[in-house]
């Protein structure tokens, strides 16, 4: 393990530009110390040291890369805090001209011929895109090791899974092949993966950034997000894709604050929640020692700390286990083999989508198309769908009536540090259960950020491994838990570890 | 909830999934298991409470009723995606096995 020197006045002595964190390289650029093209071949020769032990992308972009790099030196206004900055696009995201998979086989060939809002709002902004990373197929799973192309690695350790299922993205930032990434989180996808690998993820509200272009896994839950090496890279990522889309119509018109400048408030005065449900059976003993050493650090910055009750978050994994595979086999109907994507290239049409959609999808994709068909089936919709919609707003209230009392809630983002694969493929349920602590916060639709608060061994093993914090906010008030969350940061280092890779 | 081979089969049918006999099988026990989790939430009461399709209370959001339009570009490259045309339209495949009158 070795620790990134990321303060400012040291950019001179760095040796690897693809170590900065966003904030600094902007910085760098801006006093022309380095172009986009220096730091965009940096990540590229560490993509190319890299990638073969970790996959943490599916296609690579260099040339591509490049020439949005020079395009961007060559305009020379680094005024956009993201311009000319490499970043990592998981698969999921629709990128004009260049194969997006969505890591399934019926996606193996297709180019989409636009791209999605949040990365066109990146390249509006300089942005220049190193690759799509890998995750699990159609974003289900939480190891990516469901992604037809094969599963990415951990860097810290090579045996384990990397988290997911914006895997190939959190290990690619953890990795510094990128300086950060863009993942989509339905029950945990940014988060889980970003503390799996001991970097930041952020899932913003429901409604707070567009989907559209955004291969659709849970409509009433996926939500875009940023996978970064520092809470201020987080908040400057946010500021460039927040915002109302007429192109997707469940983008709510807030004003967009300026997320960077509440950074530095500080936490004096705040309070801070503590749901006991979260601390409860499944959770390993080295996570909960981590969480709890964050929560007495937050104590010493200033926030009052006091437990709350969430009584009905034990019930979220089982709500988004039917709503989630409802609104997945609906939103998976359009993969019919006739309009694009693979087709079986049968007689008639019955044939057609059965050989097709058998082709097509993994085994993970079909459980959950049958799951969420059954659930929706005739006779049994109210006691499944409709049952989980109320059950939801139970979720939600709960929520509601904790932010009442506190600013914020702080728990551990999954009960175990990264798990080797194969551990959990055998068994969906278990595999299920490691989301345990950030779907509710997607059922409610309430914005969360993960961020490095420790490391801890595994229990079947002896590396070190990072331990994620979970910061949970009020509807729109990504601010509060950013503010919380660089605090935290400034007073510790845990942000500044990275993996030792060979 | 126990969920049979024949169920399986026929929910796969239903989402236009073609399954092979053992996997019908491996499916059953999986989806049963689940099943049974997912029974925890009848123990929670809900009578009375409304259901949560979303969370932002948005409602209806029309836009005009007017033609977008695509680039020639665009709908080119769209059209590409399709594994069959005719006359610069989709090709779908047969829906019925025999002409009948």
């Amino acid at each position: 393990m070795k620790s990134l020197n990321n303060e400012p006045g040291t950019l001179n002595r760095y040796m690897n530009l693809h170590e900065l964190t966003v904030a600094h390289a902007g910085a760098g650029l801006a006093k022309k110390e380095f172009s986009s093209e220096e730091l965009t071949r940096a990540c590229f020769g560490q993509i190319k040291k890299t990638e073969p032990s970790l996959h943490s992308f599916i296609s690579v972009t260099e040339s591509q890369a490049v020439k949005q790099a020079r395009a961007v030196d060559k305009a020379g206004d680094f005024s956009q805090p993201l311009a000319g900055i490499p970043a990592g696009i998981k698969d999921l995201f629709c990128t004009a001209g260049v194969k997006t998979t969505a890591a399934s086989k019926i996606l193996d060939d297709y180019t989409p011929p636009y791209s999605a809002t949040a990365v066109r709002r990146l390249f509006d902004r300089g942005a220049v895109m190193v690759g799509k990373n890998n995750l699990d197929e159609f974003a289900c799973g939480s190891s990516t090791e469901t992604s037809a192309f094969g599963p990415s690695k951990n860097p810290w350790d090579l045996e384990r899974v990397p988290g997911g299922s914006s895997g190939g993205s959190a290990a690619a930032v953890a990795a510094d092949q990128c300086l950060y990434a863009l993942g989509t989180d339905t029950g945990g996808s940014i988060r889980q993966p970003a503390a799996l690998c001991g970097v930041v993820g952020l899932k913003p509200t429901y409604g707070r950034v567009s989907r559209f272009g955004v291969v659709a896994m849970a409509s009433s839950l996926d939500q875009v997000g940023p996978i970064t090496k520092t809470v201020e890279d987080a908040a400057i990522v946010l500021q460039a894709i927040a915002g109302v889309d007429p192109l997707d119509s469940t983008t709510v018109d807030q004003p967009v604050p300026d997320y960077r400048a509440g950074l530095a408030a500080g936490i004096k005065g705040l309070t801070v929640g503590v749901p006991k449900e979260f601390f409860g059976e499944g959770l390993q003993p080295d996570v909960r020692a981590a969480v709890e050493q964050a929560i007495e650090q937050l104590k010493a910055l200033g926030a009052t700390v006091r437990e709350v009750s969430l009584p009905h978050s034990p019930f979220a994994l089982a709500v988004y286990y039917i709503l989630m595979p409802s609104e997945l086999s609906s939103n998976l109907a359009r993969y019919d083999g006739l309009r694009y994507g693979l087709t079986a290239n049968k007689q008639t049409l019955l044939e057609n989508y059965l050989a097709t959609r058998a082709q097509g999808f993994g085994p993970e994709i079909r459980r959950r198309v049958m799951l969420g068909t059954y659930a929706l089936s005739a006779g049994y919709y109210d006691a499944y769908y409709r049952k989980a919609q109320k059950v939801r707003t139970l979720v939600r209230r709960d929520f509601d009536h904790a932010f009442e009392q506190v600013d914020c809630l702080v728990t551990p983002t999954t009960p175990t540090v990264a798990f080797k694969l194969g551990e959990k493929t055998g068994d969906p349920l278990s595999m299920y259960l490691s989301d345990v602590l950030t779907v509710s916060i997607n059922i409610a639709g309430v914005p969360a950020i993960s961020i490095p608060c420790g490391l801890a061994k595994p229990a079947n093993g002896k590396t070190k491994l990072p331990v994620g914090l979970q910061i949970i906010g009020n509807h729109f008030d990504e601010e509060t838990i950013l503010r919380v969350a660089h605090a935290y940061e400034q007073a510790t280092d845990w942000h500044t570890k990275r993996p030792s890779l060979p | 909830m126990k969920l049979s081979k024949q169920a399986v089969a026929h929910v796969a049918r239903l989402a236009r999934l073609g399954l092979t006999d053992e996997e019908a099988k491996q499916y059953a026990e999986q989806l049963s298991s689940i099943l049974d989790y997912v029974e925890q939430l009848k123990r929670v009461d809900t009578e009375g409470i409304e259901p949560t399709a979303q969370v932002t209370g948005l409602e209806n959001i029309l836009r005009d009723d007017v033609v977008a339009g695509v680039s020639p570009e665009v709908k080119a490259a769209l059209l590409k995606q399709a594994p069959a045309l005719e006359k610069n339209l989709v090709k779908t495949k047969s829906v019925f096995d025999e002409v009948s009158e």
